[in-house]
């Protein structure tokens, strides 16, 4: 149990300083594209052999948790991910920002993620051993309807044209083939190159779709960047409290979605935030407002994929499966020290575990202040920084953090080109979001497939393996729900105005 | 990032130091992983880090190039300069079956590997609950259930792969190998019930012990962490393997650099702490040195030469 002594281990002036440094660290790298949480938490793990094991996963943990929330900013701003969690915090962010909001967009932002990160601990700490058996239930199969409910998300991201959203999940689907297979071991449309044998990089993919375009139509158009209003509003925080008390239900919502998804190893915080907002929108009096500046649905993002910090370290501390790429490195930091995972981790007192675990909930908490401060910072940046200095500033950025995913030269190659295809693209009405939606789901689709298919075909019953099984059956009713209800919704919606006019 | 620091670095001392090639090593040595962070390779190269900085005074500095199963890295490994300070990770089988599978921009021999430090022995792995209580019952009930038997393990062409297929046909059953991305992802499949066992590791043993046991480990002998469990050798089956471990430099690197990272690299093997790390994971150490590597490779090269071939992993 939880006992007096981790909170006062994890409370140390020394721990309350490192979890200040991670946070703040977390913020910066996770606001630049490419920089990602893994990248971080990585480069700290020498640090683990010098210092105390609690203090070094303290900082780690504050690290990812900043990191994670940083990625909204360049969200909102430049309409970029900056980790692949906050993908759907563009498609309000960015709108937002454009009409002159950008200060209350960042805020929301940040309060949503603390409201995520403390729910995901809160479960972290108190249903660990019972929800990790999550991870365990989702077999290949559950995997691949999972990743074909995220893909009925097309009709949501597609802005009316539903043509144009498939041919784009579509082109996805086909970048995630290209390389060598990650289960078979085949080599797919590579052209004998070797540029494309390691695939297309989902955050490579993420900056040359969504930042190369606004990069060229900023240098293309004359207008400026953001609308600027000119009386400086602080941090909007009044107003900010206000509209999260009102979706108090949505962010909660969200943010054991987020806790749920995190819990499943190989889903991830992308995921993760793009249910939570197709839920949002769903459940939302003003399903129509979302795409175009919707408070919600930055919000059900933002406070999903910090969730899934707390969700992902469940697995990982109860059964020693990573949930999230940042928690594999942890555990080896872990496994490192001599510390067994097990859910003994979370029945004796003296385990590093909780100490973890409180500096997570004191990270969580450190990343109200700063990211109030950090964000109100990044904004005025943005709207006064000259055009001619953000281009070619953003540009670099883009392509140093290209390089740094991988080492590898090949993925700024594919950056760069594929950015040149999606400015081509949204010129005809092409959206982003469903061709990476199909880059990310179509290599968890394919593997949950061929493996529920290899085992299906062993056990003489592929029928019951793809339909007889009770989680794959509530997610094939989500799936039908989330196919037919728009449909359903104009009924009602015509039956309605039939009334009022009567 | 703090890889291209550490480049520019080395651009910068390189040229500075170029000609005076004592003193080695003289900064700190840079050691890339071709594959992410967290998993065994990673792992191992983690617990190499401190020994190498006590017994020879300089960091060991990782860093990760992943993709394409290590391919992306392998395939850069002989622009990078050979002056002993970048070194890099070598997997087996990962060197010897993918580029005979296709272009993958590098060939076996032109990896110059100097040491082999462990390997992660393969086991077959079963739950706790398991009724298979032996090899025996798993052979039992595999030639009773041609096909039925569902084993997880990670990727294909891969050792636990390879061993599947090995072991099959010298115990004459046909069992189905359904390849996970991972080893961390093959056991959530066993431990969920998704499949009856798993060839995994003797790592996934020790990570694991209090939800599976080992019906049998790939060694030569009996693996000290797992004193009870007995080696395929023992139960009639010549079976040694595993994904063995290694470490190589850009071919430009100088013969004599080439013998003294050798040695350091042996001496951390050496080093009783070190060992017990290694053994407490579940690793099983090895020391084939510079002299010794060409015999190495052919040798396994042609173990899983023919393995692939009949796994149709290779043509």
């Amino acid at each position: 149990m939880l006992g007096v002594d981790n909170i006062l281990v994890a409370l140390s002036p020394f721990n309350v300083f490192l979890a200040l440094v991670g946070v703040i660290a977390g913020t910066v790298i996770g606001s630049l594209p490419g920089l990602t949480a893994t990248m971080a938490v990585a480069v700290l793990v020498p640090l683990t052999f010098t210092m105390e094991p609690s203090s070094a996963l303290i900082m780690m943990g504050a690290i990812y948790t900043g990191a994670i929330y940083g990625g909204a900013y360049a969200a909102i701003l430049l309409n970029t991910p900056g980790t692949p969690s906050a993908i759907a915090t563009t498609f309000d962010g960015f709108p937002m920002a454009k009409r002159g909001d950008g200060d209350l967009a960042v805020t929301l932002a940040c309060l949503a993620s603390v409201v995520g990160g403390l729910v995901g601990a809160i479960f972290l700490l108190a249903l660990s051993p019972p929800l990790a058996e999550v991870a365990l239930a989702f077999g290949p199969v559950e995997y691949f309807w999972l990743a074909m409910f995220g893909l009925t998300l097309v009709s949501a991201l597609s802005d009316g044209n539903l043509l144009k959203g498939l041919i784009g999940a579509c082109l996805g689907l086909l970048l995630a083939c290209v390389g060598i297979a990650e289960i078979s071991a085949d080599v797919r449309f590579t052209f004998g190159s070797q540029t494309l044998l390691g695939g297309v990089e989902t955050v490579s993919a993420l900056i040359g779709l969504y930042c190369v375009p606004v990069l060229i139509d900023l240098v293309a158009t004359p207008d400026r960047h953001l609308k600027v209003t000119h009386q400086p509003r602080g941090f909007r925080l009044m107003e900010a409290l206000a509209i999260s008390w009102k979706s108090k239900f949505n962010l909660i919502r969200s943010s054991v979605i987020g806790t749920l998804v995190g819990i499943l190893p190989g889903a991830g915080g992308s995921i993760a935030g793009l249910v939570a907002y197709s839920q949002a929108r769903r459940a939302s009096h003003r399903t129509e407002h979302f795409g175009t500046g919707e408070p919600e649905g930055i919000q059900a993002t933002e406070s999903a994929n910090n969730a899934t910090v707390g969700g992902g370290f469940i697995p990982t501390l109860v059964l020693g499966i990573p949930g999230t790429p940042p928690d594999a490195v942890i555990l080896g930091a872990l496994l490192i020290q001599g510390v067994q995972t097990g859910s003994n981790l979370f029945t004796s007192t003296d385990s590093i575990a909780f100490t973890f675990i409180v500096g997570l909930f004191l990270a969580t908490l450190l990343m109200l202040p700063t990211g109030l401060v950090i964000g109100r910072y990044a904004y005025k940046t943005i709207i006064t920084v000259p055009k001619a200095m953000l281009v070619p500033t953003v540009a670099f950025m883009t392509m140093i953090g290209t390089y740094a995913i991988r080492n590898n030269i090949s993925d700024v190659i594919i950056m760069i080109l594929l950015g040149v295809v999606g400015w081509v693209l949204n010129r005809f009405g092409f959206s982003p979001s469903p061709i990476v939606l199909g880059l990310i789901l179509g290599r968890i689709a394919e593997q949950g497939f061929v493996q529920a298919w290899t085992i299906g075909d062993a056990t003489d019953d592929l029928l019951g393996m793809f339909f007889g099984r009770p989680i794959s059956l509530v997610i094939l009713a989500l799936i039908a729900f989330a196919l037919f209800y728009p449909l359903m919704r104009k009924r009602i919606d015509i039956g309605r105005s039939k009334v009022d006019t009567d | 990032m703090r890889k291209l620091t550490t480049t520019v670095l080395t651009a910068v001392f390189g040229l500075a130091i170029m000609g005076q090639a004592q003193a080695f090593p003289d900064k700190p040595v840079s050691y890339v992983i071709p594959f992410g962070p967290g998993g065994e390779s990673d792992i191992t190269a983690r617990h190499q880090q401190p020994f190498f900085k006590k017994l020879f005074g300089e960091d060991l500095v990782i860093s990760y190039k992943p993709g394409g199963g290590g391919a992306v890295g392998w395939s850069q490994l002989n622009s990078m300069k050979g002056d002993g300070h970048n070194i890099m990770g070598i997997n087996l089988p990962h060197i010897i079956i993918k580029p005979r599978q296709k272009d993958v921009g590098f060939k076996t021999d032109e990896i110059t590997g100097i040491y082999m430090f462990h390997y992660t022995p393969d086991a077959i792995v079963v739950k706790n609950d398991s009724p298979l209580q032996s090899l025996q019952d798993f052979i039992d009930y595999a030639k009773a259930n041609p096909k039925k038997l569902t084993l997880s393990g990670s990727g294909k062409g891969t050792a636990n792969h390879l061993a599947q297929v090995r072991f099959d046909k010298m115990a004459g059953v046909n069992t189905t190998y359904v390849s996970f991305k991972g080893t961390g992802k093959a056991v959530v499949a066993l431990l969920g019930d998704q499949v009856k066992a798993a060839w995994g590791y003797t790592s996934v043993g020790a990570k694991h012990a209090d939800k599976v046991r080992l019906l049998a480990v790939a060694t030569e002998e009996r693996h000290p962490r797992f004193p009870n469990v007995p080696t395929f050798r023992e139960l009639g089956y010549d079976l040694v393997s595993g994904a063995y471990r290694g470490i190589a430099v850009p071919k430009s690197t100088p013969e004599n650099v080439r013998n003294q990272l050798s040695d350091m690299i042996g001496k951390i093997n050496a080093d009783p702490e070190f060992r017990k790390k290694m053994e407490n994971d579940g690793m099983a150490l090895l020391d084939v040195d510079y002299k010794g590597m060409g015999k190495f490779m052919s040798d396994m090269t042609k173990i899983y030469v023919d393995t692939a071939k009949e796994a149709a992993v290779l043509k």
